[in-house]
C-alpha cells in the first residue's frame, strides 16, 4: 500500500471514522444546517449552541459519509467548544488551507495542532470536500443559513 | 431480440488479447500500476480505428457539411449522413432520417420533453418512469411537471433491482400519455422487461421512450421488433467520443412535432415574416453539428459490429458471472442489483468501508471505479445505500482486471476491516 494512502488513512482518522465523537441530534441547537457534497452522497447536520456572548456552547452532528467526512467532522465538534464566532471562523480558514494547500497565511493554532492528521487529504484532490464538508456546513450554521453543498 | 448466452468458462468469445491491443489507453499505467478500467458505464474507452477516423478526417476531409459547394464538403457530409445510416442499420429503424443527432443522450431526453411534451401533453396527462432511472430521465419530465402541470408517476423496483410489473401496469390509465424508462439499469445492469413495457404502454395509448445509454453498449436493439417510440443514446459510452448523441424516433412522431432549437441548417426558408422548417432530421438539427463525432460515432459502430454484439454479449456476461462469483466472496460485501436478467455492471457496498473511501485506495492500486449515487439518487435512496461503488464491464476487459478489483478490496479490508 503506498505511503501517502497510509498517511490519509492515519489510525486516528480511522478511529474517530468507526466512533465518531459529538454524534448525536440537539434539541436546544441555536443554529443548524445541513450540508451535502451531491457528488459522493455525504450528507451530515450540524447542530452547534451559541450561549449569549455567542460563543459555541455546544456542538454536535449526525450525518453518514465517508470515513474523512466522519473523522474530519467528529474532530471539529471536539475543538469548537468554548470558541467565539470569529474564532471558529478563523479556525476554518486555517483547516480550509491546511487541506487545500493554499497559503493564505491562516495558521493553524497550536492548540488545534491534531487537525494536522488531517494533511494527507491534499494528495487526493478528490477527497479535499469530504474534509471541508463538516467546516463549511459550521460556518454556514453560524451564519444561519440552512442549507450548503460543495460540487 | 437476443439475449447474451454465456460463454462456456474460459472459452473467449473473441480474441481478447487483439482486442486490447486495440485500446491505445489501457496500455499505461495509474499510480505506476498497470491501468484497470472498469467504469466503461460512465464512458467508454476508444479504440485506434475511432481515434483514427477522428484525427484522419481532421487531416483529410474537413469543412463544414451541408454548405460547401467544393469536393471536401460534398465529401465530409457524405461520412456524415453516412454515419446516420450506419445508426439506422444498428437498431434498425426504418428510416435514416429518423436519426437525429444531439449531443448526448441527456439533450435527446430534453428534446422529447421540450418538443413531444410541450405540444402533445397538457395538465393532468402522466408520464410514467421508474425508480432506476438516471436523473436525465427524471429531471426534464419535473421540469416539464412544473411549466405543464402534468403528472409524473414513478414505478417502483424489487429488492433484486427489478421493475415490479403488476405495480407498473397499476399506473397506467387512460390519462398516461409517455413512458420513458431506461432499457438497462447503470447502476445495477438490470434488464428492463420492455418488451411487455411496451405493449401496456401502447395498450393504453401511451407511447414509450426507452433510455438506451446502457443498452446499446450490450444488447443488440431492433427499435421495429421492440416497437418503442423513441429511443436514445450517448456515443461516448459506446465507444465513440463525447459530444454526440442519437435520439430516434418513429417518423409520424417527429413529423409531428415542432424544432427544439431555430437557427441555420433547420429551416427550409427564412423572412423576417415567417421561416418554415427543414424536412427530418435537419428539423431538429439547428447550427453546425458535432461533424466528426458523428463520424467517430460512425467509426466505432463499426468497430462494435466487427466484433458483433452477440459475441460482445458473451463475452462480457461470462465476466459478469465472474466478477459477481469472486466478489460475493469477499467478506462484508453486499451486491447492490441481483436481477437475473441484468449486464455487464456490478454495484456493491462494503460494510466496513464507504464506497468513496474504497474508491480512493483502489485507485492506488491502479483500479478504475466509480463510487457515489451515479446520478441516481433517488433509487440509492430505495435501495437504502447513501452510495455504492460501481464496477462496469467494457467488451475489452477481462478476467484479470476483475482479480485486479478484488485484490485491491483485500487492501481496503487491511486497512478498515
Ligand atoms: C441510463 C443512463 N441514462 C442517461 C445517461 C446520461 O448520459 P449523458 O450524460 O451522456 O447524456 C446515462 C449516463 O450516465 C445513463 O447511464
Amino acid at each position: 500500500m503506498s505511503d501517502e494512502l497510509r498517511e490519509l488513512y492515519q489510525e486516528v482518522i480511522l478511529e474517530h471514522g468507526k466512533n465518531p465523537r459529538n454524534f448525536h441530534a440537539s434539541d436546544d441547537a441555536t443554529n443548524e444546517a445541513r450540508g451535502n457534497n451531491p457528488l459522493c452522497g455525504d450528507q451530515l447536520v450540524i447542530y452547534l449552541t451559541l450561549d449569549g456572548d455567542g460563543r459555541v456552547a455546544d456542538v454536535s452532528f449526525l450525518g453518514k459519509g465517508c470515513a474523512i467526512c466522519i473523522a474530519s467532522a467528529s474532530m471539529m465538534t471536539e475543538l469548537l467548544k468554548g470558541r467565539s464566532r470569529e474564532e471558529a471562523q478563523t479556525l476554518f480558514e486555517a483547516f480550509h488551507d491546511m487541506c487545500t494547500g493554499e497559503e493564505n497565511g491562516h495558521e493553524l493554532p497550536d492548540d488545534v495542532d491534531k487537525l494536522r492528521v488531517l494533511s494527507g487529504v491534499r494528495e487526493f484532490p478528490t477527497r479535499v470536500k469530504c474534509a471541508t464538508l463538516p467546516w463549511h456546513t459550521m460556518v454556514a450554521a453560524l451564519q444561519g443559513e440552512d442549507v450548503i453543498s460543495t460540487e | 431480440m437476443t439475449t447474451p448466452t454465456t460463454a462456456q468458462a474460459g472459452t473467449p468469445a473473441y480474441d481478447i488479447d487483439a482486442i486490447r491491443a486495440d485500446f491505445p489507453i489501457l496500455g499505461r499505467t495509474m499510480h505506476d500500476k498497470p491501468l484497470t478500467f472498469l467504469d466503461s458505464a460512465a464512458s467508454a474507452q476508444k479504440p485506434r480505428q475511432v481515434i483514427d477516423a477522428i484525427s484522419t478526417a481532421y487531416e483529410t476531409e474537413y469543412a463544414n457539411v451541408h454548405r460547401g459547394l467544393y469536393q471536401i464538403s460534398e465529401a465530409v457530409t457524405a461520412r456524415f449522413e453516412g454515419t446516420r445510416e450506419t445508426i439506422r442499420q444498428y437498431i434498425n429503424a426504418a428510416h435514416t432520417h429518423e436519426i437525429i443527432f444531439t449531443r448526448n443522450a441527456t439533450e435527446s431526453i430534453n428534446l422529447v420533453a421540450y418538443s413531444f411534451g410541450r405540444k402533445f401533453l397538457g395538465e393532468g396527462d402522466e408520464v410514467v418512469i421508474t425508480e432506476l432511472e438516471h436523473h436525465s430521465n427524471i429531471v426534464p419530465w419535473q421540469m416539464l411537471r412544473d411549466e405543464k402541470g402534468i403528472v409524473l408517476k414513478v414505478a417502483p423496483v424489487s429488492d433484486d433491482g427489478e421493475l415490479i410489473m403488476p405495480a407498473f401496469e397499476a399506473l397506467l390509465g387512460p390519462k398516461t400519455k409517455l413512458v420513458a424508462v431506461a432499457h438497462m439499469s447503470n447502476v445495477m445492469g438490470t434488464i428492463l422487461p420492455v418488451e411487455d413495457i411496451i405493449r401496456r404502454a401502447h395498450a393504453v395509448g401511451a407511447k414509450v421512450l426507452l433510455d438506451g445509454c446502457q443498452s446499446v453498449t450490450h444488447i443488440p436493439v431492433d427499435v421495429q421488433a421492440l416497437g418503442c417510440d423513441f429511443y436514445v443514446f450517448s456515443g461516448h459510452k459506446l465507444y465513440g467520443p463525447s459530444g454526440i448523441g442519437v435520439l430516434y424516433g418513429r417518423e409520424e412522431l417527429l413529423d409531428a412535432m415542432p424544432p427544439f432549437m431555430g437557427g441555420g441548417d433547420m429551416i427550409s426558408s427564412v423572412t423576417f415574416e415567417k421561416s418554415t422548417w427543414a424536412k427530418l432530421p435537419h428539423k431538429f438539427e439547428a447550427g453546425t453539428p458535432a461533424i466528426v463525432q458523428a463520424i467517430g460515432l460512425g467509426a466505432a459502430i463499426d468497430y462494435v459490429n466487427s466484433i458483433g454484439l452477440d459475441a460482445i454479449g458473451a463475452h462480457e456476461a461470462d465476466l459478469l458471472n465472474y466478477a459477481t462469483q469472486k466478489l460475493s466472496s469477499v467478506e462484508g460485501l453486499r451486491i447492490i442489483g441481483t436481477a437475473p436478467h441484468k449486464a455487464s455492471v456490478v454495484s456493491f457496498t462494503l460494510d466496513f468501508a464507504h464506497p468513496h473511501d474504497i474508491a480512493t485506495i483502489i485507485d492506488r492500486a491502479g483500479v478504475a471505479v466509480r463510487a457515489g449515487h451515479h446520478c441516481a439518487q433517488p433509487l440509492m435512496e430505495r435501495m437504502d445505500v447513501p452510495a455504492t461503488v460501481r464496477a462496469s464491464i467494457g467488451l475489452y476487459n477481462n478476467r484479470s482486471d476483475i482479480d485486479a478489483l478484488v485484490a485491491a478490496l483485500a487492501e481496503v479490508q487491511e486497512l478498515f476491516g
